[in-house]
């Protein structure tokens, strides 16, 4: 099929059912970002009620924001692009979802929130912005997107495939928006649903249900990706000239595909206990509501806590090497120099890989393991935090030597160096048995890896999207606006994750309905749930920024350069936006590794050598 | 007067808390804070060097600067190095001086039973049952079938002689000080976590399964046991009193519980 008869397909073919890598890089990108905000919001509405325990949450606030935001859109994109006014949808859609939220008695009867709906908020914030948010945006959307175009690949390797992927996963993520509106409403049981509890109280089944879509979605993708990157390489493209972000691809791609299958077990053994009548997690002598529960005996909640943890920790690897493989990119091209120790880099990431399979069982130290078990596991830890010191320290010392340019990405990539620092840092005490036992089920915990996953991974994904929008859009993001987003981000990100590790440090509870109001030790650090408040208020505030910045970059009629940034990678040696059908005009040939910049030829400096111009470096 | 204090927000002691770790009030309290003090330490001293470096490059070699780009790397690799290799031989330090030995001296050395106060606490949606042994050191049978919520919230089975002299209170924990206490954690539902924030002590309590902790108070005092896993809608407020008295205070304590038993003759329910 050639170009012209590929765009000549139907609009549905085209658009929605669409093969294309590209289109449903960007169907995940723009359906993970709708999760994320999503999550957002709900975590927004969380944080009302501890900081001002048991008071009227100002939903309708919330509504009026939406809605304007929704109309903003309309209003901007205009009758030219009917396709951007069609994306207010998700912000009147959130709207609705609060409004609905507040006319049930049993989640805000007078804007007051219930603790049962605040369980069910922290459950489903968490899903949504790991399984829904942060992971489909990591993996499908940059994945999706990036890496047949490094690579110089015309697609994925199966294109249906990475079509069903995309589909399972929204299906998904409609069952975990519908279970809100199931009687019992969502699940409440934490995103780690612990067992006998999730066994027994309402809204898991969804949920569970929910989970398998997004896990089988999961597993279709990894298999893509790792095929995509062993077969269909370019000519030249030797594994080390990969650019590192596919290392990182490659490497998410295998623990997705080893770590989600214990999940899945476990998830249907859970669905099971709930339907079926079986046992799995339920041991005998329970006691629900003054009686002895009918089906129980001879099951062991532990064993959920292994299944589940086995896929949750190298999860966190999933959140997190495509963010690093991100930075490298943005921090080599904005330097103008290759990165310092690239083999080092790989050989941490295939350690880290693997090790991120070891070490799961830290999350259980206070489950009452023995001394062997908690040596291993304790040991491995710490094992592990040597290759991310490793990634930490040549992403630093790549700066040393270069030109730096601080350009909007490069800005979000050196916030995460320091950012993701505060979260490697802080797991060391969890990552020791003894100083975890003060810590375990803190604030500390969650200080810890929302310095993880915010500023590390959403950060890096800011700075993604800043240098590769003009690579899918051909037209630049504005600088300004940019830079506004990207201060009152980091600024709102450290006003929130910051005291989490204090209150964590008095020892206040995580999943607190009342954010500790109740317990003494909590009394002197609870005027900082006042300040995360705010916090998040501002992190959200800034978010309408970039909202702005991407719809007004839209309707701009200028395009930008083919190759803003200069870049030497592949994806930068077709067009942009890359063709439809094929991505690359002339299918190109790789000759140099990836980060060429300011390389002599001839005795001459060249600023960027792409990989595909044939020039013979000088030493 | 208990549930007064369980469901409204009455202050009993605010003097150990602060912005930091509250002030430890048993033995192995000291160790556990000093493991929390050297890694916390260590992530200072890592954060200000890693820094410096961060900042010093970013003014050195911001654009602009007419300087040329450098391709080799750092030419001292020995400051990266040397950086990673303290951060491994600190953590080998942790390791095997600290953590280890500590968790062994937790899970291994626990107290002779017959000289410390022995204690077995059944949790539930959303409370602590506290069950003292009584006068014969021994804990009654109990069995699941025979739960009340009212009158008999940890199924004693009164049939069984030892169960006679138990004591049971709930959501209130009393121990003598200056003596090592053993608790076996239990639950009747789903997981809850026993946590006492000034003792350093926390073990999840997981149902179908009976966890012995230890400890030992080193000061009187009064605290609350927190629940720190999710447990279900009133997590928030799965709260106890907890208190470390003098042995008089407590042997008197003790005596008003045991003269308050019902006499053999008593129908119990």
């Amino acid at each position: 099929m050639t170009n012209a008869e590929y765009s000549r397909q139907s609009f549905w073919r085209q658009y929605i059912f669409s093969v294309d890598h590209k289109v449903i890089g960007l169907q995940y990108g723009l359906t993970a970002l709708s999760f994320l905000l999503l999550g957002f919001m709900l975590m927004v509405l969380m944080r009302w009620q501890l900081a001002f325990p048991g008071e009227v949450i100002p939903w309708l606030t919330f509504v009026v924001i939406f809605i304007l935001l929704g109309l903003a859109i309309v209003f901007l994109a205009g009758k030219k692009r009917p396709y951007l006014a069609l994306n207010s949808l998700i912000f009147f859609g959130i709207a609705a979802l609060i409004w609905y939220f507040t006319t049930g008695e049993e989640r805000l009867p007078g804007g007051i929130m219930l603790p049962e709906f605040y369980n069910q908020l922290g459950t489903m914030h968490g899903t949504i912005m790991v399984f829904l948010g942060v992971v489909p945006l990591a993996v499908g959307a940059f994945g999706n997107y990036i890496l047949p175009l490094q690579i110089g690949a015309p697609d994925m390797a199966f294109p249906r495939m990475n079509m069903v992927s995309y589909w399972v996963y929204f299906i998904g993520g409609v069952l975990m928006i519908i279970s809100f509106f199931l009687p019992g409403g969502a699940a409440q049981s934490g995103w780690t649903s612990y067992s006998p509890l999730a066994d027994i109280n309402t809204g898991q089944t969804m949920w569970l249900v929910a989970m398998l879509f997004v896990i089988i979605s999961s597993l279709l993708g990894a298999i893509n990706f790792i095929v995509t990157t062993v077969q269909l390489r370019v000519e030249g493209m030797t594994w080390f000239r990969l650019p590192f972000f596919v290392w990182t691809q490659l490497i998410t791609a295998f623990l997705l595909l080893l770590a989600f299958p214990s999940l899945q077990i476990g998830a249907i053994m859970q669905l099971l206990d709930r339907v079926a009548g079986s046992s799995f997690f339920i041991p005998a002598g329970i006691i629900q509501g003054g009686k002895v529960l009918e089906y129980s005996g001879g099951g062991n909640p532990l064993l959920w806590q292994h299944l589940f943890w086995f896929l949750a920790h190298p999860e966190v690897y999933v959140l997190i090497l495509p963010a690093i493989g991100i930075i490298t990119e943005v921090v080599t091209n904005n330097t103008r120099k290759p990165l310092w120790g690239y083999p080092a880099m790989v050989y941490s990431l295939f350690f880290i890989g693997f090790m991120s399979f070891l070490v799961y069982a830290h999350h259980m130290f206070i489950t009452g393991m023995g001394t062997a078990v908690t040596t291993w596991f304790q040991t491995t830890t710490l094992i592990i935090s040597i290759p991310s010191i490793i990634f930490l320290a040549v992403i630093v010392f790549t700066l040393w030597g270069g030109s730096i340019r601080f350009t909007t990405p490069m800005l979000f990539a050196l916030a995460w160096v320091p950012m993701f620092g505060i979260g490697g840092l802080t797991g060391l005490p969890l990552g020791l048995a003894p100083p975890d036992i003060h810590l375990h089920d803190t604030y500390y915990v969650i200080g810890h890896f929302h310095y993880i996953v915010a500023p590390g991974s959403i950060i890096a994904f800011f700075a993604g999207i800043y240098y590769w929008f003009p690579k899918i859009c051909g037209k630049k993001l504005n600088d300004n606006l940019g830079k506004v987003h990207f201060w009152g981000t980091i600024i709102g990100m450290n006003l929130t994750f910051a005291p989490m590790l204090v209150q964590g440090m008095a020892g206040v509870s995580r999943r607190l309905y009342d954010g500790g109001l109740g317990y003494d030790h909590a009394q002197p650090v609870l005027f900082l749930n006042e300040w995360m408040t705010w916090g998040a208020w501002i992190i959200g505030i800034f978010q309408i920024f970039f909202i702005l910045n991407i719809v007004l970059t839209l309707r701009k009629k200028s395009r930008s350069e083919e190759n803003p940034w200069d870049a030497t990678t592949l994806e930068w040696a077709t067009t942009s936006p890359p063709i439809a059908h094929g991505n690359f005009i002339t299918e190109p040939f790789v000759y140099h590794g990836p980060y060429e910049y300011n390389v002599s030829v001839n005795g001459q400096n060249v600023p960027y050598l792409p990989q595909h111009k044939k020039m013979d470096i000088e030493d | 007067m208990e549930n007064e204090y369980l469901n409204g927000y009455h202050r009993m002691n605010t003097s150990d808390y602060g912005y930091w770790l509250p002030k430890g009030a048993s033995t192995f309290a000291p160790e556990i804070d000093t493991t929390l003090y050297l890694v916390h330490i260590l992530m200072v001293i890592m954060f200000v060097v890693w820094g410096i470096f961060f900042i010093m490059f970013l003014v050195q070699f911001r654009s602009g600067n007419e300087k040329k780009v450098v391709h080799s790397g750092y030419p001292k690799v020995i400051v990266p190095i040397s950086m990673i290799a303290f951060v491994v031989i600190f953590d080998m330090y942790m390791l095997f001086g600290h953590d280890i030995p500590f968790w062994n001296h937790l899970k291994k050395d626990f107290p002779d039973a017959e000289k410390s106060t022995v204690v077995r606490i059944v949790a539930q949606q959303f409370a602590w049952n506290v069950h003292y042994p009584g006068q014969d050191g021994k804990f009654g049978r109990s069995r699941p079938e025979l739960v009340d919520e009212k009158i008999n919230p940890i199924g004693l089975d009164f049939d069984d002689p030892y169960a006679k002299d138990d004591i049971t209170t709930v959501g209130q924990l009393r121990i003598p000080v200056e003596k090592p206490v053993i608790i076996h954690l239990t639950s009747k539902d789903v997981i809850h976590s026993f946590s006492l924030p000034v003792m350093r002590v926390k073990q999840d309590v997981i149902p179908g399964m009976s966890i012995p902790i230890w400890f030992e108070p080193t000061r009187t005092g009064n605290w609350q046991i927190a629940c720190a896993q999710l447990c279900g809608n009133s997590h928030y407020n799965m709260k106890g009193i907890f208190k470390v008295q003098n042995q008089e205070d407590f042997a008197a304590w003790m005596a008003i519980q045991e003269a308050e038993l019902p006499q053999d003759d008593e129908e119990v329910w």
